[in-house]
């Protein structure tokens, strides 16, 4: 199975904070592929895709903060109508939940978060879409 | 101190009830008159009670006694209490003082060797003598803590580190470095040093480090239970307060049923806060205490706003000096919610049933129109925090439903970044409250 790792930061909603974590990172020469942002009245998770999750983890938890890293599926989805929908239908035939998803902006790469990665990455492969490893990722980026 | 004199010290606890209550009783008439004598105050409200020196005949007798507070050392600041002439007094201490003007304390050579004694054997309790390394990190200086322990660890031949409270990760280096292997400060703090300590690589369980002498502020069992696993020492209760002496009015003993109050020094009472009738052993109320053998400031039934009870029976570790609850929490400490008495103590000690929830919180008390409510900060862990916000808000209402299930109120539970409450080096302050700003 092919998964990237994602880091997940606990946030307090204080100001400065996503300006902080990055700024550690783009020091340690860390690049930040993408990243979304998810909030409450209280408090947000901020979600990062980098190259070297572990190195990024150590160093993020030296600047105090929680850090969590969660498996996720990059799934290839071609910029057409109806695409989304379909990997939609298969997760949702298979009674597999997705927690949250979000996409790489211009590249049509969505990361994918479900209950059960194992079941949703064989079902996606065996319906044809491309899932990604962290090498093709970040490679293809380049 | 000769060995012999040690274990004589150590065998005051042990006396049989007939003797201890004999020189109890002498020690409160010879510290009646004293007082009667020489406090003006004391004085003044025994003659309002129609009463002189000559009242106590037997120890019931203490019960006709007038009260002390607080306040009165507040009103007679600074030397008003005083009952010996300045040239007497070796020493001052002074309370803190962070609600209203400080309170001053002074001690003759007598009243400090007497301290000293209290400490030494609360020490000696816990196994601690020559061949120890004592990291005293209570803060030194006008706070009694630092002094006290000091001198108790001094007079049993130990090996003091008078490291005062502060520069934790120096504090860690020492420990380490130098085999230290008691610790005495505020349970708040140690949590702190523990905190620090492994985000410093140190493995305690490979430190010498094996008894730690908590006391200062109130602190549940489950906080000592706390302790006690992640750090590996025993954690030791040690109770006292400024205005009777300092740390060593009472200590924790191996059996862990209350704490023995060195009872031929001071003399406890537990009373009933609103009426002050003096209640049998084995009920609930305010601990009075009385010093028998303080000259130059003596408190006579001193109101220490403590909630306790003394424990009936025999302690199993065979010492006959008497047993007081551990004090988990104060009067002063008291939060009135929604007209549900609530104490810090009890969210304390619901967070901490919970595995993974740190023991660093803060309680904030609001009012919206008529309503007040409680919120209570918590440090998140990666442990607790999965990835989604689910996660997060499930956490958030099992802290809840623990603090609801003690106090009864529903709270709101805030969870935040770990390290973001403040640490105390001291006295932890747990309460914020808005209400009347």
């Amino acid at each position: 199975m092919e998964t990237v790792k994602q880091l997940s930061l606990f946030l307090e909603n204080k100001p400065g904070h996503v300006y902080s974590i990055c700024k550690t990172l783009g020091e340690a020469g860390i690049n930040i592929y993408t990243l979304t942002l998810a909030d409450t009245a209280q408090f947000g998770i901020l979600r990062l895709i980098v190259e070297d999750a572990e190195a990024s983890k150590a160093l993020l938890e030296k600047e105090g903060f929680i850090v969590n890293i969660a498996e996720v599926l990059a799934v290839r989805i071609d910029n057409q109508p109806g695409r989304l929908a379909q990997v939609a239908e298969i997760l949702n035939k298979e009674g597999i939940n997705v927690e949250y998803v979000y996409a790489f902006a211009n590249r049509h790469i969505f990361l994918y978060r479900v209950d059960d990665t194992e079941k949703a990455y064989q079902k996606l492969i065996s319906n044809g879409f491309c899932v990604l490893s962290s090498h093709e990722l970040f490679n293809t980026n380049k | 101190m000769e060995k012999s004199a040690l274990q004589a010290l150590a065998q005051k606890d042990f006396m049989s009830r007939d003797e201890l209550e004999s020189i109890q009783l002498a020690r409160l008439k010879n510290i009646v008159s004293h007082a009667y004598k020489n406090q003006a105050l004391f004085r003044s409200r025994m003659q309002e009670k129609g009463l002189d020196d000559t009242c106590i005949k037997e120890m019931k007798d203490i019960q006709k006694l007038p009260f002390f507070k607080k306040v009165d050392l507040r009103d007679t600041y600074p030397f008003g209490l005083l009952s010996v002439p300045m040239e007497d007094i070796i020493r001052l201490q002074a309370s803190s003082g962070t609600t209203g003007s400080p309170i001053v304390i002074a001690y003759t050579r007598e009243d400090v060797a007497c301290w000293q004694e209290a400490t030494m054997r609360a020490l000696m309790i816990a196994g601690i003598g020559s061949g120890d390394i004592i990291q005293n990190a209570y803060g030194y200086g006008l706070f009694t803590g630092g002094m006290g322990l000091h001198y108790g660890a001094e007079g049993l031949g130990a090996t003091v580190l008078p490291i005062s409270s502060g520069n934790t990760e120096r504090q860690i280096k020492l420990m380490s470095d130098f085999g230290v292997t008691c610790i005495s400060c505020t349970p708040s703090y140690f949590l702190h040093i523990i905190e620090k300590a492994k985000q410093l690589g140190y493995d305690f369980k490979k430190m010498k480090l094996r008894n730690g002498i908590f006391g200062a502020e109130p602190w549940t069992n489950e906080m000592r239970q706390r302790i006690e696993e992640e750090s590996g020492i025993k954690a030791w209760d040690i109770y006292g307060l400024t205005e009777i002496s300092g740390p060593g009015v009472a200590m924790d003993c191996p059996a862990r049923t209350g704490l023995h109050m060195f009872e031929d020094l001071f003399y406890p009472e537990i009373i009933d806060p609103e009426t002050g009738e003096a209640l049998p052993d084995g009920t609930e109320g305010e601990l009075v205490i009385t010093t028998l053998h303080k000259f130059g400031m003596p408190m006579i039934r001193y109101r220490t706003r403590d909630i306790s009870v003394i424990v009936k029976g025999e302690c199993e570790c065979g010492r006959t000096i008497r047993r007081i609850k551990r004090i988990d929490h104060r009067n002063d400490d008291m939060l009135i919610i929604r007209g549900v008495n609530v104490f810090p103590s009890q969210i304390e000690a619901a967070l901490l049933t919970i595995p993974g929830v740190q023991p660093h919180y803060h309680i904030i008390v609001r009012r919206h129109g008529d309503l007040d409510t409680l919120e209570v900060q918590v440090e998140l862990s990666a442990e607790l925090f999965g990835d989604t916000i689910r996660s997060i808000e499930v956490i958030q209402k099992k802290i809840g439903n623990a603090i609801k299930s003690i106090i009864g109120l529903a709270v709101t539970v805030t969870p935040v970044e770990p390290g973001s409450l403040e640490r105390s080096m001291g006295k932890a302050k747990r309460v914020t409250d808005l209400r009347n700003k």
